[in-house]
C-alpha cells in the first residue's frame, strides 16, 4: 500500500489542526453562540454538517492526552463525553481561525466538496438503517460518509501546487483524481485521509472505511458498504448535475447486501430533495451552478 | 481512612453571619490514609485554613487532586503555604483541558500573573510536580489508590475516588446529571438517550459500594429547571446516585452562596421529606467546615 512520507504526514497532521471551516458553519456557530442560552442540539446540527470541525472535535475527544477508553464515533457522544460547554467552546475556537476561502490555489470546488460530504453522509445513514440494521450504528455511518474524502481537502488547502496538477491531468485523461493522485503525489486522500484518522485515534471501523473506500475487494462490512454506496448515490445525483463526469470507467460498488439494482436502492431511499436542498443550502452550492 | 471538610460553598466565598455554622470558604477536603498520606482534594479558599494546620507538621508532602479549574476549586492554591518553604513536596494532578490543549501544569500559571499575583512560581521553593491525568487512569499515595471518572461539567472535570484498605471516598467535584438534549419528538432522542444511558453506567461503577460519597447538591429541585445547563445537580440527584450505587454515606457539598445557613438546613430537610430518605437508605449529611468523617 502506498504510504506518504514521514515528514510530509507530520507536515499535513499539524497543518490540518490550524485548518478553517467552512463559511456556513462558522457564521452560524458564532451567531448561535451569543446566546448564553444557546440549544446544545443546534449547536450539534451544525457541527456535524462540517468535516472539519467535526473531525477536529474527534481528534480532541479521542485525543491521548484526554485517555478516554472509549473510543468516541459522534458529535451526540462528544456532548455527552465532553460537555456541551466544552464542546461550544472547541467549536468557537475552531470558528476563530477563519474561513475556508471558497476558491483556492488548486482550484478545488470547496462547496461542491462540502455538497458531496453531506449527501454521502446522509445517504450512507439512510442506506444503514435500511440495509444493515443492528450491524452497524448509522450515526457512525454518517460520520464515514462526512470525512471519507477529507484528505482531497487537504490536499486542496496544504498541497494546492500538485492538487492543482492532479485536477487539471484528471480532466484531460478523463480518469478519476484517486488514480492520478497517485501519480502525482505519491498516495492517494484515502491514505491521507485514514492518515489523519490513525494518528488522532479515532475508531479502527471508521479509519479502514477512510481508506478503503474506493478499494474495490475491501471487506463488505457494513459501515464499508453503507459508505461506498452513499458515496456512488451522491456522485450519480452529481453526475446528473455535471459535476463528476470522469468516473464512468470505475465499476460502481454494489455489494450483494444491496442488491444489485442501483435504482431500486435509490428508490428505497425515498424522496431526496429536502435532504439535497438542505446540504446545498449549508454548502451555499447554488442550484444554478 | 479520615475525612476533613476545610470548603464547602459553591462559587465563591460566602464569610459573614449567615453562614457561620456550615462556612463561607470553596472547596476543599482533606483525606488522610490509614499510614496518613496527605490527600487533598480541590483548592478552593478552604485550603488556607488546611494549610495553616499543616505547618505544625512541616515538611509535608501533600498530594493535591483538582476536580476542575474553575475557580471555586483552585483561587485557594497561591496561599497554600506550603508551597513556600523549602522541604516540601507538593504534587498538584487534575485534567487535561481540551479546549486550551493544556495539561494541569497550567494551572497556576494562570493564577500567577504578574497583574493578579505578586509572586512567580520559581520563587515558590517547595518542590512541585504536575501530573495531567488520563481520565480512568489509577494514582497511588503511599496506602491510598486515587481513580477518577469524566463527570458533567462546564469544564472536563474529574470527579475521584480515593480506596484505603478496604475503605472508599468519592467525590463529584461539580456534577450535573446527564440530560437529553433533544426533545422527544426529535430524530437524535433515542440515540441521545441510549448515549446517556451508557454514560451514566459507567459514572454509577465508578462510585458503586463507595462507603461515602461526596456530592455536589447545589441546587433544590424547584431551583434547578432555571438552572439547567449550569452543571451542578441536586440534592435529589444525588440522593438518586447514592441510592443506586449502593452508597453507605452520602455528604451533601457546594452550598450555594446566596444560602444561609437557616435556610440550608430547611431546604435539606424537605429534600429528606420529599425524597423520603430512611430506612434502608444511604445516611444523608450536609458538609460543613470542620466536619471530620473516620472510616
Amino acid at each position: 500500500m502506498d504510504t506518504i512520507p514521514a515528514d510530509t504526514a507530520k507536515k499535513l497532521s499539524t497543518a490540518v489542526e490550524r485548518m478553517p471551516a467552512f463559511p456556513k458553519s462558522v457564521q452560524k456557530i458564532l451567531e448561535i453562540t451569543r446566546n448564553i442560552n444557546c440549544r446544545p442540539k443546534e449547536l450539534v446540527s451544525v457541527i456535524e454538517k462540517d468535516p472539519v470541525i467535526t473531525m477536529k472535535v474527534l481528534r480532541v475527544v479521542n485525543s491521548a492526552q484526554l485517555g478516554l477508553t472509549t473510543k468516541i464515533t459522534s458529535v451526540n457522544q462528544s456532548v455527552v463525553y465532553l460537555g456541551q460547554n466544552t464542546v461550544k467552546n472547541l467549536a468557537l475556537s475552531i470558528a476563530a481561525i477563519g474561513i475556508l476561502p471558497s476558491t483556492n490555489a488548486a482550484g478545488f470546488d470547496i462547496q461542491r466538496y462540502l455538497m458531496h460530504s453531506l449527501t454521502t453522509a446522509s445517504f450512507a445513514r439512510q442506506l444503514c438503517g435500511i440495509y444493515a440494521p443492528n450491524e452497524v450504528d448509522p450515526g457512525d455511518c454518517y460520520i464515514a460518509g462526512l470525512l471519507h474524502d477529507f484528505g482531497k481537502i487537504v490536499f486542496a488547502q496544504y498541497m494546492s501546487e500538485q492538487f492543482k496538477q492532479v485536477l487539471a491531468v484528471s480532466a484531460e485523461r478523463k480518469v478519476p483524481s484517486c488514480v492520478v493522485e497517485h501519480e502525482v503525489i505519491g498516495a492517494d486522500h484515502t491514505i491521507v485521509g485514514a492518515m489523519l484518522a490513525q494518528k488522532w485515534q479515532f475508531p479502527q471501523a471508521l479509519i479502514d472505511c477512510i481508506r478503503t473506500h474506493h478499494t474495490q475487494d475491501a471487506p463488505n462490512t457494513g459501515m464499508n458498504d453503507c459508505l461506498r454506496m452513499g458515496d456512488l448515490i451522491s456522485r450519480q445525483l452529481g453526475d446528473a448535475k455535471g459535476t463528476h463526469p470522469y468516473r464512468e470507467g470505475e465499476a460502481p460498488i454494489n455489494p450483494q447486501r444491496f442488491g444489485g439494482d442501483l435504482a431500486k436502492v435509490i428508490a428505497a431511499l425515498g424522496d431526496m430533495d429536502k435532504l439535497v436542498a438542505d446540504a446545498m443550502s449549508f454548502a451555499q452550492v447554488s442550484l444554478s451552478k | 481512612m479520615k475525612v476533613r471538610f476545610w470548603g464547602v460553598r459553591g462559587s465563591i466565598p460566602s464569610p459573614g453571619p449567615h453562614t457561620l455554622r456550615y462556612g463561607g470558604n470553596t472547596t476543599c477536603i482533606e483525606i488522610r490514609s490509614d499510614a496518613g498520606e496527605l490527600i487533598i482534594i480541590d483548592g478552593g479558599t478552604g485550603i488556607f485554613a488546611l494549610a495553616q494546620s499543616l505547618l505544625k507538621q512541616l515538611p509535608i508532602k501533600a498530594n493535591i487532586f483538582i476536580t476542575h479549574t474553575h475557580w471555586d476549586h483552585i483561587h485557594g492554591l497561591p496561599f497554600f503555604t506550603p508551597l513556600y518553604i523549602p522541604g516540601n513536596s507538593v504534587r498538584i494532578s487534575g485534567a487535561y483541558d481540551v479546549v486550551t490543549s493544556t495539561g494541569i501544569d497550567q494551572i497556576m500559571a494562570v493564577q500567577l500573573q504578574y497583574s493578579y499575583y505578586p509572586v512567580r512560581e520559581v520563587e515558590m521553593h517547595a518542590a512541585i510536580e504536575y501530573e495531567t491525568l488520563a481520565v480512568g487512569a489509577a494514582v497511588t499515595v503511599g496506602d491510598a489508590t486515587v481513580t477518577n471518572a469524566i463527570l458533567n461539567h462546564p469544564v472536563i472535570n474529574l470527579g475521584y475516588r480515593v480506596e484505603c484498605n478496604g475503605k472508599s471516598v468519592f467525590f463529584t467535584g461539580d456534577h450535573e446529571p446527564y440530560y437529553n438534549i433533544y426533545e422527544p419528538e426529535d430524530e437524535d432522542y433515542e440515540e441521545y438517550q441510549q448515549l446517556i444511558a451508557e454514560k451514566q453506567s459507567a459514572v454509577d461503577e465508578a462510585v458503586r459500594g463507595v462507603d461515602v460519597l461526596i456530592a455536589d447538591c447545589s441546587y433544590t429541585e424547584e431551583e434547578y429547571p432555571s438552572k439547567r445547563g449550569w452543571g451542578h445537580g441536586t440534592f435529589g440527584s444525588s440522593i438518586e446516585l447514592a441510592r443506586r450505587v449502593g452508597a453507605k454515606k452520602l455528604v451533601c457539598t457546594h452550598h450555594e452562596p446566596t444560602r444561609s445557613d437557616d435556610e440550608l438546613e430547611r431546604v435539606f430537610a424537605a429534600a429528606l421529606a420529599r425524597f423520603e430518605v430512611g430506612a434502608g437508605d444511604p445516611e444523608v449529611i450536609l458538609s460543613r467546615e470542620g466536619l471530620e468523617i473516620d472510616l
